[in-house]
C-alpha cells in the first residue's frame, strides 16, 4: 500500500518535475556551462574576465533598479494605504484601475510613452502651444526610470495592498491608545505590519527593473544601456552565447545577493528598514 | 458635582445613520472605582467605552475628564488606556517590546523602560516571558500581556472591552479575581464592558445596566440584583419570575389571584405593577400549606440545585430547589415578604419573566444570534 501511494504521488508530480527539469534546471545548467566554456567547448575563465568591461553597465542597471524600486515604494505605500481604507466596493474598483494597464501589452505601453515623451510628442506639442520651450525628455535616464516605475508599479501596489487590506484596525487604535501620534502609527505600526508586502513588492519590482532591456532601448535611445540590453545583444546580434551566459550568471548572482540583503533587513526585528 | 469624579459623560447621543446607538446618556465615574457597563450586544456599552477612549466622537454631549472637556482631544493625548476585545497585541514584536511600546513612544530612557516592563510583567505573572513571540502565547497569556502593556503607561483610567470574552470558563474566573486584585492594588479606575451579568456582579463596585442606548439602572451589584428598576434589569441580571400585580396599599400586593405582604411602599392605590420573585427565594411546601399551588412541568438538574418549572394559573414560574419534585406533581409555594420586589410598569413590562417558552437550547440559540450580529 505504502509503495503504491508513493508511486502515485510520484506519478502525479512527474509533469511538474519534468517541466522543472526541462525549462528551469536544464537552462541553468546550460547557462553555467556556457559561462565557463569557449565557443568550441573548451573550459575557460575568459568570459568572466571579460565582464569587467561591463562593470559600468552593471552598476547603472543596479542603480536604475534601486531608484525605480524606491520611487515605486514611495508611490505604492500611501496609495495602498488609501485604497485599503476605502469601502469594499471602492477597493475593488481602485484595484481594478491599478491592474487595468496590465491588460495591455507591455510593448504597446512602452511605445505609448515614446509618443508622449518625444521632442515632438504629446507633452512638448502642448508646451509649444502654450508658449513654453519644449523639454527634452526622451532618451534620458529619467525616461528609462519613468518607464520602469510605470510598468512595474502594480507589482509593488498589489502585495502591499493585500497585506494592508488584512491589517487589523485595532492595532492602529492600540498604537494611538498607547500614546502614538500619526507618525508613530505609521512608523511603529503600519510599516512593520506591512513589511511582508513591502519585501515582496520590492522583489517584484527590483528584479525585472534590473534585468529589463526593452524599456531602456525604447525610452533611453541606446545611450542608457542596461545589462539586459548587453545580454540581449550577445544572443541576438553577436551570437556570443558564452559571454551572454556569463553576464546572465553574474546578473543572477547579483540579484540573489540583493535579495538576501533585503531579506536580512526584513527579518523579525525589521523595524528599522526604512 | 462630587469631588472625586474622574470622568463625566453629559447628554451623550450617537447615531450611526438611522440607528440611534446612545440616547442622551449621563454617567459619572468616580476615581478608583471598578465600574461595569453591562448589557446585551447592541446596547451601546462598547460605543460608550470608545467615546471615553477617544476613538469615537459623540454627535451631541460632552466628555469631561477631571473637570475638563476632552471632546476634541485625540486618543493618544488622553490619560486612558484600553484593553481591546481581541487584545490587539503587535505580532511583529515580542512580549517585552509589546509592553515597552507605550514607553518607547514616550522616549523613556532604556534603563527605566526595562525596570517598568519587568515590574509590569511580574504584576501579571509573566516573568521570564520577555523574549517570547506573541503568537506562541495562549489566550490567557496574551490577555496578560495586553494588561501589562496598558498598565505600563500609568493610565488614570483603564478601559476594558469584554477582555475575558475569548477565554474558557475556568481561566475566566481566575482572571476575574486577578483583574480585581490588580485594580485594587494599583488604585486605578477600571471601566469594564461585558454582557456577562455574573462577571459584572462579582467584580464591580458599580454596575451600569444598559439597553437600547439608554442606562436602565446604576447601582451596586447588590442593589441591582435585589432592587431591579424594571423588567429588563430583573430579567437580565439573574433569573426572575416577573408577574403582573396590583398594589392594594403600602406593603400589600395582589398577584396570581392571591394577596401577599411585601416590603415595598410608595405606590398609588391599586396601581398596576410588575412583581419580581427570584427563583431561589421561593420555598416549596405541601399544596395545602402553600400560598400558591401549581403543577411541576419540568425538572432540570443543575448540580447545586434543581431548576423546576411550575405552572401556576397558566403562568410558568421558575423555582430553584435542592429537593427533587418529579414532573406532574402538585406543589405549594411559600413566598416571604422580603422575597417580593415590586417595580413600576415600564416599556419592558410583559416582555420578560415568563418561563413558558423556556428551554436551555432556546437560550443558547439567542446568544448565538446576538454574537452573529
Amino acid at each position: 500500500m505504502r509503495n503504491q501511494s508513493a508511486l502515485r504521488s510520484k506519478l502525479v508530480s512527474s509533469p511538474y518535475i519534468l517541466w522543472a527539469i526541462l525549462f528551469i534546471i536544464a537552462p541553468m545548467i546550460f547557462v553555467v556551462y556556457y559561462s565557463f566554456t569557449t565557443a568550441s567547448g573548451d573550459f575557460t575563465l575568459d568570459n568572466i574576465k571579460f565582464l569587467s568591461k561591463y562593470l559600468p553597465t552593471f552598476l547603472r542597471s543596479i542603480w536604475f533598479g534601486i531608484v525605480a524600486t524606491l520611487i515605486c515604494l514611495l508611490i505604492a505605500f500611501p496609495t495602498s494605504y488609501i485604497i485599503s481604507q476605502k469601502s469594499d466596493k471602492m477597493q475593488r474598483t481602485l484595484i481594478l484601475l491599478v491592474m487595468l494597464p496590465m491588460w495591455m501589452s507591455f510593448l504597446i505601453r512602452t511605445y505609448s510613452w515614446m509618443a508622449i515623451l518625444q521632442d515632438t510628442g504629446l507633452i512638448n506639442s502642448f508646451l509649444i502651444k502654450i508658449g513654453i520651450d519644449p523639454v527634452h525628455m526622451i532618451n534620458t535616464g529619467g525616461a528609462v526610470i519613468l518607464g520602469m516605475v510605470y510598468n512595474f508599479l502594480p507589482y509593488m501596489i498589489m502585495p502591499i495592498y493585500s497585506v494592508m487590506a488584512k491589517l487589523d484596525f485595532s492595532m492602529i487604535e492600540a498604537c494611538q491608545d498607547l500614546g502614538g501620534n500619526k507618525i508613530n502609527v505609521i512608523r511603529r505600526c503600519i510599516i512593520p505590519l506591512s513589511m511582508p508586502g513591502i519585501v515582496s513588492g520590492i522583489t517584484m519590482v527590483f528584479v525585472p527593473s534590473v534585468s529589463t532591456f526593452y524599456i531602456s532601448q525604447k525610452l533611453g535611445g541606446g545611450s542608457f544601456d542596461l545589462i539586459g540590453d548587453v545580454i540581449e545583444r550577445q544572443f541576438q546580434q553577436s551570437y556570443n552565447y558564452n559571454l551572454g551566459a556569463s553576464l546572465s550568471l553574474v546578473l543572477m548572482i547579483l540579484i540573489l545577493v540583493c535579495m538576501a540583503v533585503m531579506n536580512r533587513f526584513s527579518g523579525d526585528e525589521g523595524e528599522m528598514v526604512i | 458635582m462630587e469631588q472625586n469624579v474622574i470622568i463625566e459623560l453629559k447628554n451623550i447621543s450617537v447615531a450611526f445613520g438611522d440607528n440611534q446607538v446612545l440616547k442622551d446618556l449621563n454617567l459619572s465615574i468616580r476615581d478608583k472605582e471598578f465600574i461595569t457597563l453591562l448589557g446585551p450586544s447592541g446596547c451601546g456599552k462598547t460605543t460608550t467605552l470608545r467615546i471615553i477612549a477617544g476613538f469615537m466622537h459623540p454627535d451631541e454631549g460632552d466628555v469631561i475628564f477631571e473637570g475638563k472637556k476632552i471632546n476634541s482631544i485625540p486618543p493618544h493625548k488622553r490619560h486612558v488606556n484600553t484593553i481591546f476585545q481581541r487584545y490587539a497585541l503587535f505580532p511583529h514584536l515580542n512580549v517585552y517590546e509589546n509592553v515597552a511600546f507605550g514607553l518607547r513612544i514616550k522616549k523613556m530612557p532604556e534603563k527605566q523602560i526595562k525596570e517598568k516592563v519587568e515590574e509590569m510583567l511580574s504584576i501579571v505573572n509573566l516573568k521570564g516571558f520577555n523574549k517570547r513571540s506573541i503568537n506562541s502565547l495562549s489566550g490567557g497569556q496574551q490577555q496578560r500581556v495586553a494588561i501589562a502593556r496598558a498598565l505600563a503607561v500609568d493610565p488614570k483610567v483603564l478601559l476594558l472591552d469584554e477582555p475575558l470574552g475569548a477565554l474558557d470558563l475556568k481561566l475566566r474566573k481566575d482572571m476575574q479575581v486577578e483583574l480585581k486584585n490588580i485594580q485594587q492594588r494599583l488604585g486605578i479606575t477600571f471601566i469594564y464592558v461585558t454582557h456577562d451579568q455574573e462577571e459584572a456582579l462579582s467584580m464591580s463596585d458599580t454596575v451600569v445596566v444598559m439597553d437600547g442606548g439608554v442606562i436602565q439602572q446604576i447601582g451596586t451589584p447588590i442593589d441591582i440584583y435585589n432592587e431591579p428598576k424594571n423588567a429588563f434589569v430583573a430579567d437580565f441580571i439573574g433569573e426572575s419570575n416577573i408577574i403582573d400585580g396590583i398594589m392594594r396599599e403600602d406593603y400589600s400586593v395582589d398577584f396570581s389571584g392571591n394577596n401577599f405582604k411585601c416590603l415595598d411602599s410608595g405606590f398609588a392605590k391599586n396601581e398596576a405593577v410588575d412583581v419580581v420573585v427570584r427563583p431561589e427565594d421561593v420555598d416549596i411546601v405541601s399544596p395545602e400549606k402553600g400560598m400558591l399551588t401549581g403543577i411541576v412541568t419540568s425538572v432540570t438538574f443543575k448540580g447545586v440545585h434543581f431548576e423546576i418549572i411550575v405552572d401556576i394559573k397558566g403562568f410558568k414560574w421558575m423555582i430553584q430547589t435542592t429537593d427533587f419534585h418529579p414532573e406532574g406533581v402538585e406543589i405549594g409555594l411559600f413566598i416571604e415578604p422580603d422575597a417580593i420586589h415590586i417595580m413600576k410598569k415600564s416599556e419592558y413590562s410583559g416582555m420578560f419573566g415568563d418561563y413558558s417558552s423556556f428551554s436551555e437550547e432556546f437560550d443558547e440559540l439567542s446568544v448565538l444570534d446576538e454574537e452573529a450580529e
